[in-house]
């Protein structure tokens, strides 16, 4: 099973988007047009039709996260179910409540709804992590005041893969009364998750990281004990006045179908997906000398990996290793020049940071992919170390940290 | 982002890498830039007896217009004098490679390494007729 016949470069970005799995289009694409309809019509059996499979799909991604589908509500992705979740909460409980709490690793969409929130007044703590990734429970614990409202923590991080202690979170904000939203657009149908279990009470997914389409998530919003919310986009009142507009009928059969398959194939797949890592980690390891990984390795996303190269800055090494799709922790391609926020939160010294290089593996990924991108990431590195003048001073014995840079 | 022929080539095949002893008299070192904000350059140039740069060495932290832009500057001082080379400008450096708009810093940080160079060949030699008189 093949998503793309080419396969040059090598895809190594499942973190980014990941391909919709053949089968997922399968069960679109006759919602295009023999099977149109809009899931709203009333009157007749183009929209009878639709809307079943809405609820279908519905269905289907209330089964991954143990859900009612009553408890779901589609989007257009993970970033509108963040605003939603996060502004939504803040906005219905403003008159009681005006304390939001956050993470500094949270992604930029859950960080600048936060931002907004607090140019409207509202208070918001954004937790530090600690050197793995993770937060520290008892600091949430002590956030947390009888002003908080919601507490936002992504499930999976998607830069360095960490696995938050989810669980452990929702049972202190269901212990304290407060909401627990977290951003699982990263985690869902990778790791097993349960919003009864977790006492999670609004949840953020999206399509096409799970090997949907784009274009279309999700965001769940429990009932008991009920969440309520502002809706941010008003009209016809769909998805229970939470998010007006037509559903998009061959989107949500999309993600409803790759959540189905995610539920069904989840547990092989992250086996197969931890051994393909764990053989890529060792296969660099072995070859090349201070390799540092940027986030905890047991508490990570089975295909994740996000490695430091040190001595050899990040955006100069994927030019050198162009056959190969990965993303960069150096986001020197900006003007700023700033390393990414997640590796400095973790405390990686800038130096370090701009030598990270983010690798997803995923559905498609093979083993054959896994050799050949170690052998030319570590080809490359090697190249480039030869030609590093801080490679050359580190073997000198010179400690980069004694000498008075012109930072410019 | 689409780089120009030239200076994929240069970074693929990079011209000069390598060091000269820096402890030599007729050497020139520029060290330029910093680890934190993701570029360093390393420069090195070897003057004649009359003033004419005769070999230049280079090594280069950095993305890949900083390495181009600094495998080129070795090319284009070696033959001239430690004045001329001084006299290069990060405008043509950028021209030569056609870098993008964000990558003009990587061309003025590869001027920056050819004067860091020429200057402390000047201070050595200056230092030591100073010595000898």
């Amino acid at each position: 099973m093949t998503a793309n016949n080419s396969k040059s470069p090598i895809y190594l970005d499942y973190q980014a988007t990941t391909p919709t799995d053949p089968r997922v289009i399968d069960a679109m694409l006759p919602f295009f047009n023999e099977k149109f309809g809009n899931p709203h019509s009333r009157s007749h059996a183009y929209g009878w039709r639709a809307e079943e499979a809405v609820e279908i799909a519905r269905a289907q991604i209330a089964s991954l996260i143990g859900a009612n589908p009553k408890e779901v509500i589609f989007t257009s992705g993970a970033t509108e179910s963040n605003n939603l979740a996060i502004k939504g909460v803040a906005h219905f409980y403003k008159d009681k409540k005006n304390h939001i709490i956050t993470c500094v690793t949270e992604h930029k969409c859950v960080l600048d709804s936060c931002r907004h929130l607090e140019q409207e007044g509202f208070e918001v703590t954004y937790l530090p992590v600690q050197e793995n990734g993770l937060i520290d429970l008892e600091k949430l614990k002590a956030a947390i005041t009888d002003q908080t409202a919601i507490v936002s923590i992504m499930a999976a991080n998607n830069e360095i893969g960490v696995i938050q202690p989810v669980k452990e979170i929702g049972a202190i904000c269901r212990e304290k009364g407060v909401y627990f939203h977290t951003d699982a657009a990263q985690a869902v149908g990778k790791i097993p998750l349960d919003v009864n279990d977790m006492n999670i009470d609004l949840m953020s997914i999206s399509g096409h990281k799970v090997y949907g389409p784009m274009g279309i998530g999700a965001l769940y919003v429990r009932r008991k004990p009920r969440v309520r919310l502002v809706a941010l986009i008003n009209g016809g009142g769909q998805e229970r006045g939470m998010r007006s507009g037509t559903l998009p009928t061959p989107l949500c059969v999309g993600i409803g179908m790759a959540c189905a398959l995610a539920e069904k194939e989840m547990g092989a797949e992250a086996e197969r997906l931890r051994m393909l890592r764990d053989r890529f980690y060792k296969g660099i390891m072995d070859r090349l000398p201070e390799v540092y990984l940027n986030g905890d390795l047991d508490k990570r996303l089975p295909g994740n990996l996000n490695l430091s190269f040190a001595y050899v800055e990040g955006e100069g090494l994927m030019m050198g290793i162009k056959d190969l799709a990965v993303s960069s922790g150096s986001a020197c391609t900006s003007a700023s020049l700033e390393p990414s926020y997640v590796l400095r939160a973790l405390g990686v010294e800038e130096e370090l940071a701009h030598t990270s290089l983010r690798i997803g593996l995923g559905r498609f990924t093979t083993e054959e992919e896994v050799d050949i991108a170690v052998d030319k990431i570590a080809s490359e590195v090697e190249r480039l170390r030869q030609m590093s003048p801080l490679w050359e001073m580190a073997q000198e014995g010179i400690d980069l940290k004694s000498i008075e840079w012109a930072n410019h | 982002m689409a780089y120009s022929d030239k200076l994929l080539d240069h970074y693929e095949n990079p011209r000069n890498v390598g060091a000269l002893d820096k402890d030599s008299d007729d050497v020139g070192t520029g060290l330029v830039g910093a680890p934190a904000c993701g570029d360093v350059m390393k420069l090195q140039i070897k003057v004649s007896a009359d003033g004419i740069i005769e070999d230049a060495k280079f090594k280069t932290f950095g993305c890949g217009s900083a390495i181009a832009s600094s495998s080129l500057v070795t090319e284009w001082v070696k033959g001239k004098s430690v004045d001329e080379a001084a006299e290069i400008k990060n405008t043509e450096i950028a021209q030569e490679l056609a870098l993008p708009p964000v990558k003009i810093h990587c061309s003025v940080l590869a001027e920056d390494a050819i004067k860091a160079a020429v200057s402390d060949y000047k201070a050595k030699k200056g230092s030591k007729v100073e010595a000898a008189e």
